[in-house]
């Protein structure tokens, strides 16, 4: 026997062996096609999981019904009538801590409340004349009614009456899984725990849910400054974000020697800065705009501060932050949309005189323009779901008033998202189940009219 | 137009083009003119370039200098032991009650706000002391003023010691690093096998029509943001897990089921970097292959996957400097608290994780705890670029290979 036979087989151990080495080769095949369905199944039950987590049977009670209030429905009735049915349904100590709560704030030493005029404790709120020399404690039921109805909105005054007078809590709930296939164990299971209570099949996500301010209570809650303060963060990352990072492209891509060092340095740095993990840049923003440009970012130094402790921790140090999260993924687009011009262009344009700006700004640029705004718009989308470094700078605890400017603290989306998830009480993960919906939902908008733009104007591309 | 000359044409263009010229002061040489604004722009435009360079340095210069001081100033920590005597601004004998710490010569006492270094230990209740050291005031003290004792981290016990509890003054990195590195580990183990099988289908088996389809799939994997998978982490993940493997054994929080999400989260980024690694494998290579009767299985493994292997250990690589650096998931599933253990099934906090935490609740600026987030953030800074420059220089090596 030669050697080459003991190493290849022929005849009917030929055939045997070709047979093993084609069934492995299939098997792998299988298994490599495997690991794409994984990929899917995994996008698919995370998908499932979040929304069979924000629909779904829950268990609702009400102290009193609503039509014993008022014959109107509760929504629809002024701010005077919501303060009557609090002052005629409450006791005193009650309003008081209502008052506190919503009016004063928690902070007050219990000594002052005793002590002090309400002129004082009351500064910048809206009161009546004859109430400023009371004290907090000398208040009757009408004067902290009243003082109830000067300062909250009609929508505010409604979740209170419905918190503390209705007394309408969501006690617990079942996945929308469990819904739809247990139902009947689950109608018996209620008879049994809840004899007093409703079982109602409970969409989280609705639009009140999206328009409605925080609150304390996990069926009254909504999105509406989470998603004020993710916008005005994302406008004022764009703002900055875009022009540095188109101007360091143009740079780097029409005017620098690509021989010289310091351009590869700030190649390389790009590249590296594109890697550095994004807590690092929240730490960046907590020392820098946060804390050392305090009176900055603070708005103290334009006498526009709007929280009276002057904290960095605002719109304007989250915006920064997250700008200069994106910068590299704006400049490594804007880079390939710009090197994908054809030179043949700019020679043109060299030739019949124009300057090297003119012929960036006339020609070049609008050349570019769809590649440069998908790299704008997939940064805005890395943007606005970035939270972590949004927990280092914000910090912030409870945000019940909207956001009304760059000066003020804040919350956003992916933020609430994730103090929602930590808090215990039912009905927060589900909130935070519609409020990931809400921002997948918004994601898809920009990567679609990211891919509309790239395919509309690909066209255009020579 | 058709019966004008070319001439004539040209000669009026001349006409015009010469009016321009004298216009701008006679001067027909157009390439010398200084011009300001192109001048001007071109330097703007570098500014923006170097902003990025701003941002490193800052970064660098913020870690750092943060971090130092956790280095250089002193940490106080109480002791039982508190001032038995009242002590005047001048006295150097100090009374201290027995129990609890015993007190050695050049360590650093504080009492009310004045500093006192020790110079010698009479007994237990007994110490000659330097007053108003360190820059401070001395000061007269009543008796029963507590008293603090400082210490000052040392490097070496940053990175040796096993236990993190900033309030005790003990900074040891290890146990946040192996919660680290043990979630990190979780998540290569998913993310290595799926997300180089995901590249090897798709660069080697899908038909164009199957690439265009499973290609943005595996990219819509990497566009959620990390809170959700953070969420999916600890809401379905961890019953999972606690429903198949027992309550006892898998705690609420732990790292399982952190690593393991982590790791879905990460194979977009190993196949894709995989991907162009094999694609740019040349075709001859494959077609020797084949021309010697191996399989498409056999061509994978003997031939494409050794050529590519540079890049594919950059995908790896960048795939663990992603899971160093994330911060959502273990935050919100891995657990609070420093906990030094190997088993996955523990709830303990990364590097990411604490920061997140120590951050996230009411941080006052140069405490103990602000200056060691910062020290943890430069270690986590360190850790991630090493690993991200040794990907960049593999995956430059191999493109110089076969470009």
């Amino acid at each position: 026997m030669s050697a080459a036979n003991s190493v290849l087989p022929s005849g009917a151990a030929e055939e045997k062996q070709l047979q093993a080495r084609h069934r492995r080769a299939s098997i792998w095949g299988r298994t490599f096609f495997g690991a794409n369905l994984f990929g899917l199944l995994a996008l698919l039950i995370l998908l499932l999981s979040i929304v069979n987590q924000a629909f779904g049977l829950a268990v609702t009670q009400k102290a009193i019904q609503p039509t014993e209030l008022s014959e109107r429905p509760l929504d629809q009735l002024s701010a005077a009538e919501l303060a009557d049915i609090l002052q005629n349904n409450l006791r005193k100590g009650k309003l008081q801590a209502l008052l506190l709560q919503e009016v004063i704030g928690s902070d007050v030493a219990p000594a002052n409340l005793s002590a002090l005029p309400l002129s004082d404790l009351l500064q910048g709120k809206v009161y009546p004349a004859e109430v400023g020399a009371l004290t907090f404690a000398a208040l009757n039921e009408a004067q902290l009614a009243g003082l109830l109805r000067e300062n909250l909105s009609q929508s505010r005054l409604y979740d209170l009456v419905m918190e503390e007078v209705v007394g309408y809590r969501v006690i617990t709930g079942w996945t929308l899984f469990d819904s739809l296939f247990n139902r009947a164990a689950i109608e018996a299971e209620v008879a049994a725990s809840y004899p007093q209570a409703e079982l109602v099949f409970k969409s989280w996500l609705t639009l009140e849910f999206i328009v409605r301010p925080l609150s304390s209570v996990a069926a009254d809650t909504g999105l509406r400054a989470a998603l004020m303060g993710s916008a005005w963060i994302v406008m004022i990352t764009i703002g900055v974000a875009f022009p540095l990072g188109l101007g360091a492209a143009i740079y780097l891509e029409e005017y620098a020697n690509r021989s010289s060092v310091i351009n590869r340095i700030i190649e390389t740095n790009i590249r590296n800065l594109a890697g550095v993990p994004s807590i690092i840049y929240g730490m960046l923003g907590l020392a820098v705009f946060v804390r050392a440009l305090s009176e900055f970012t603070s708005g103290a130094a334009l006498g526009l501060a709007t929280s009276t402790d002057a904290s960095g921790r605002t719109i304007l140090s989250a915006g920064f932050t997250l700008a200069l999260l994106v910068l590299p993924v704006v400049i490594i687009n804007a880079q390939e949309a710009i090197r994908a011009v054809p030179y043949s262009i700019r020679e043109a344009s060299y030739g019949v005189g124009a300057t090297q700006w003119q012929t960036i700004w006339r020609q070049v640029l609008p050349a570019a323009v769809p590649g440069i705004l998908t790299g704008v718009i997939l940064s805005l989308s890395r943007a606005i779901g970035e939270t972590a470094p949004l927990v280092v700078i914000g910090a912030a605890t409870f945000i019940n008033l909207d956001p009304n400017g760059p000066f003020s603290r804040f919350t956003a989306l992916p933020l609430q998202i994730w103090r929602w998830t930590t808090l215990p009480e039912f009905g927060f993960r589900q909130s935070a189940a519609a409020a990931i919906l809400v921002l997948l939902a918004l994601l898809l908008l920009f990567n679609g009219a990211a891919i509309i733009l790239r395919q509309r104007f690909s066209r255009r591309l020579y | 137009m058709q019966g004008v000359s070319i001439e004539s044409r040209v000669a009026g263009r001349l006409t015009i083009a010469d009016q321009i010229i004298s216009r701008a002061g006679g001067q027909p040489n157009l390439l010398r003119r200084r011009r300001p604004l192109e001048i001007f722009i071109r330097w703007l435009l570098f500014f923006c370039g170097a902003v990025s360079i701003v941002t490193t340095v800052g970064i660098v210069l913020v870690l750092g200098s943060e971090s130092l001081r956790l280095f250089t100033s002193w940490n106080w920590a109480n002791v039982n032991n508190t001032l038995d005597a009242a002590l005047d601004a001048t006295a150097a004998t100090l009374t201290v009650t027995s129990g609890g710490h015993t007190f050695a010569v050049d360590q650093v006492l504080r009492v009310n706000g004045e500093i006192m270094r020790v110079t010698q230990v009479l007994d237990h209740e007994h110490l000659v002391v330097e007053r108003g050291a360190e820059g401070t005031q001395a000061l007269a003290h009543e008796a029963g003023s507590a008293i603090s004792v400082g210490a000052k981290v040392s490097p070496l016990e940053f990175l040796t010691s096993t236990r993190w509890l900033p309030q005790a003054g003990q900074f040891g990195i290890l146990p946040l690093l192996s919660a680290t590195l043990i979630t990190s580990l979780i998540a290569m183990l998913v993310a290595i096998p799926v997300g180089l099988g995901a590249a090897i289908y798709i660069s080697e088996y899908a038909s164009p029509q199957r690439r265009a389809v499973l290609k943005p799939i595996l990219e819509i994997l990497a566009g959620v943001p990390t809170v959700v998978y953070g969420f999916f982490a600890l809401t379905v993940m961890t019953p999972v897990l606690r429903a198949l493997l027992g309550s006892q054994t898998v705690q609420i929080y732990n790292m399982a089921s952190a690593g393991l999400v982590m790791g879905v989260m990460i194979i977009p980024t190993i196949s894709s970097i995989s991907e162009d690694a094999l694609s740019a494998v040349p075709r001859s290579l494959r077609e020797a292959s084949y021309g010697l009767g191996a399989t498409r299985l056999e061509t994978i493994f003997r031939v494409l996957l050794p050529a590519a292997l540079s890049g594919i250990v950059a995908a790896f690589i960048l795939g663990i400097s992603r899971a160093v650096g994330e911060t959502m998931i273990v935050a919100l599933a891995a657990g609070a608290g420093p906990n030094f253990t190997l088993n996955p099934f523990e709830a303990a906090e990364t590097m990411t994780g604490h920061i997140a935490r120590i951050s996230g609740g009411d941080l006052s600026f140069n405490s103990v705890d602000y200056n060691s987030i910062f020290a943890i953030g430069l270690a986590l800074f360190v850790i991630t670029l090493v690993l991200n420059v040794a990907s960049d220089l593999i995956i430059r090596r191999f493109r110089e290979v076969y470009a």
